[in-house]
């Protein structure tokens, strides 16, 4: 598992080659879901887009009205700052590749991590009482290649890689 | 003859305040998902606020469930939750 680390101004990680796919995977689930996929009773776009009056709902419709297209492109930016900054296909090896970020690109992909991990914590039904590695351990125990063990897994992955680029990013 | 008697400066309860005149807060709820040191981070670069400060406000949301982090006119709430949105934080505005 890469991780993360200061180099002068920038914020550089070498990823292998699953991680590299793995991470260009969920940042175009996270494009797709405010593109194409967009909708307003998706449970993920309700935690991207929280109802900022819960007791009132026509003040918090005024109030998306006016946001959420500002909200949603910031959001695809991000997420496209990911794909942009990641190696492509053709220049994999079985090293992996470095990725190296400046001070911009590390709060976008700070930001674009942090939007995956909400999306898939909905997804996953993540509450305060998971307990991530026991879960995923059951979950590897009870089918070895369960889709929900290795969403878990890319999950807690995911929390690892963010927690590092934050500690970068402060450095 | 006596001095002027200097009477205490009225101050109305907040509950006697017309509605529009009590300020508005922005308020952040607990969340599963959000790292603890990314809140604090998000908390600092919004808002200006000390490391303390900010750890101490994410430690109210993590225990609390919630905790108000900024209060004034609705508009300027309305800009801060909106920000915090763009971070991913849980923010939604109140009047207090």
């Amino acid at each position: 598992m890469s991780l993360f680390r200061r180099d002068g101004e920038e914020c550089v990680a070498t990823l292998s080659i699953d991680e590299v796919r793995v991470l260009r995977r969920v940042a175009s689930e996270v494009v797709g879901l405010l593109t194409e996929g967009f909708d307003h009773d998706d449970p993920v776009v309700v935690r991207l887009f929280p109802a900022v009056y819960p007791e009132d709902p026509q003040e918090a419709a005024d109030f998306r009205r006016f946001t959420e297209g500002d909200l949603k492109t910031s959001k695809i930016d991000q997420a496209g700052a990911v794909l942009a900054a990641l190696p492509g296909e053709d220049d994999l090896d079985a090293e992996g590749a470095e990725v190296r970020l400046d001070a911009e690109a590390s709060e976008a992909w700070l930001r674009a991590i942090n939007d995956v991990r909400l999306a898939m914590g909905v997804r996953l039904g993540i509450s305060d009482q998971t307990d991530l590695d026991f879960e995923l351990t059951e979950e590897m125990t009870r089918d070895v290649s369960s889709a929900r063990a290795f969403q878990l897994s890319v999950y807690a992955y995911l929390g690892y890689l963010q927690e590092s680029l934050l500690d970068a990013i402060m450095r | 003859m006596t001095t002027p008697q200097i009477l205490p400066v009225e101050r109305p309860e907040a509950a006697e305040q017309p509605q529009s005149a009590r300020p508005w807060i922005t308020i952040v709820h607990d969340d599963p998902v959000n790292l603890m040191t990314y809140v604090v981070f998000v908390f600092q670069k919004l808002f200006g606020f000390s490391r303390e400060t900010a750890e101490t406000l994410m430690m109210d949301v993590h225990t609390k469930g919630r905790a108000v982090v900024s209060s004034g006119a609705r508009e300027r709430m309305e800009y801060d939750a909106a920000r915090l949105h763009s971070y991913g934080l849980w923010a939604t505005v109140d009047k207090q």
